[in-house]
């Protein structure tokens, strides 16, 4: 079982080492890179950061809107309960009514929580 | 008869005569993964070329415009000659990024999707590796791409494209969990994780599951779009309101790495669609097990990725706010209620829904 892990982690080092050639055939062909036509550009406005042309106004790296931390939370919960979900999915059939009982009890104290968040309008987007 | 297994027998033969000639047979282990990874890559980029051309010719004739029709026979090498364009392009950083995740994020964008490869099963025994876990898999493997979009938005030091990388995020962590709740039922009926298992289960019911679980296709269908960042669901993309999104700051390859990882991601999507709801490589009708599984396969992913690419065309974009409470409010108590209604009838009914 462990060795087709093995398939696994080729794949990511392959894919990382294509996407390196990638950018490498991009660095060689582009103007001004080692195979392409060189050309003259004033440089510091063309590195610029882009704002519909317009000078750039102070940093982007600021404080941001509360609710993306909201729904991160509430991602994070149900998330985590995909996770107690999927074994459970798994062995369902073996554990028949109980099992299944304890798994509403579980689902419905989520729901609950998903009722609250909509209640207090952590879900609206502003 | 021709079969995916058999294809794939032929394959390593060769491959092991082929290590022999070259005196390389201690490392046929390794040496058989990197050749999968190689002709995976090959199918990627060549699958995703025909994909844009086939967005190209379905936009144009849902508008009812001709599409490109100047490079190559039907305008098939247009996306090609646009590789070598992109590829030529200068690569323009802007000076005030963060390297490091600014290099990283292109990089993960595709990395990520193209891991999730690994489990698709093309036929019968033709799977790079049948993972007894392939879709707890496939979905971490593939939610990887919020954290490259995340790192592009943030490095990039560019207002458009924080507001891009965040909506996105937020989108795709909304829509993870339907998307995740949805193959909840299908796992309940079958006990597998694994998707040759599945379609066996499939095989031997002799029922797909897009029947009995009809609704858990449409939530899948729906939040895969989400999840892939496609119209109505891209909103990270508006460019009316946000130019670019998330990749604002990026060009040449670079660019093409996120537009690359998007298509493959939509062919993970579609082939985990395709593969749980749609039988697989199995036939519609038995009379029809002439044709090999691999063409039965290839034509149900096409035919999800034609319904993802009609989306485009069909529905409005929805707004920002309209965005979230689909997903929380409409899709995630379907999918449960699904989940519960499953397991009522399975556990009533004795046997499979």
């Amino acid at each position: 079982m462990l060795e087709q892990y093995g398939y696994v982690l080729v794949f990511l080092l392959a894919g990382i080492f294509f996407i390196l050639m990638a950018f490498l055939t991009g660095w060689l062909l582009s103007p001004n890179g080692l195979l392409g036509v060189k050309y003259k550009y004033k440089k510091e406005v063309m590195v610029d950061t882009y704002e519909c042309g317009v000078e750039t106004y102070g940093t982007s790296w600021i404080r941001f809107n509360v609710s993306f931390y909201l729904y991160a939370l509430l991602f994070v919960i149900f998330d985590i309960e995909t996770v107690f979900l999927y074994p459970w999915a798994v062995s369902f059939k073996q554990l028949g009514m109980p099992g299944f009982l304890e798994m509403i009890v579980f689902i419905a104290i989520l729901l609950v929580g998903l009722a609250y968040a909509w209640k207090k309008e952590a879900l609206k987007w502003e | 008869m021709i079969s995916g297994e058999k294809i794939v027998q032929l394959v390593s033969g060769l491959l092991q005569q082929v290590y022999a000639l070259l005196g390389l047979s201690a490392y046929a282990g390794i040496l058989d993964r990197v050749v999968c990874a190689v002709v995976m890559f090959g199918f990627v980029a060549v699958f995703v070329m025909f994909l844009v051309w086939m967005e190209r010719k379905v936009s144009a004739h849902m508008q009812s415009r001709i599409g490109p029709n100047r490079v190559g026979p039907l305008g098939l090498l247009q996306t090609l000659a646009d590789a070598i364009k992109l590829t030529t392009k200068e690569d323009v950083h802007p000076v005030k990024r963060d390297k490091i995740p600014y290099f990283i994020a292109p990089i993960l964008a595709f990395v990520a999707t193209f891991m999730g490869m690994v489990v698709v099963p093309f036929d019968n025994k033709m799977v790079v590796a049948d993972l007894n876990i392939g879709i707890l898999y496939i979905i971490a493997i593939t939610s990887f791409t919020v954290i490259a979009i995340l790192s592009a938005g943030w490095s990039s030091n560019n207002k458009y494209s924080l507001l891009g990388g965040f909506r996105s995020a937020a989108q795709i962590v909304s829509y993870e969990v339907p998307l995740v709740l949805s193959l909840v039922p299908v796992i309940m009926i079958t006990g597998k994780l694994n998707f040759s298992g599945i379609v066996q289960y499939q095989q031997q019911a002799g029922y797909w599951f897009v029947f009995p679980q009809f609704v858990a296709f449409v939530t899948f269908i729906a939040s895969a779009t989400a999840e892939a960042n496609r119209a109505p669901f891209d909103i990270p993309e508006a460019e009316s309101e946000l130019t670019g999104g998330f990749h604002t700051e990026y060009s040449g390859v670079k660019f093409a790495m996120f537009f690359l990882g998007e298509y493959v991601a939509v062919v993970v999507s579609s082939a985990v669609a395709a593969t749980v709801f749609l039988g697989g490589w199995l036939p519609p009708f038995p009379f029809l097990g002439f044709i090999p599984g691999f063409l039965w396969f290839m034509l149900k992913v096409l035919l999800v990725i034609y319904l993802i690419m009609a989306f485009r065309w069909t529905f409005p974009r929805l707004r920002v706010d309209q965005l979230m409470d689909f997903g929380w409010k409409v899709l995630i108590p379907i999918t449960v209620l699904n989940i519960l209604v499953t397991g009522f009838v399975v556990l009533l009914a004795g046997k499979g829904a």
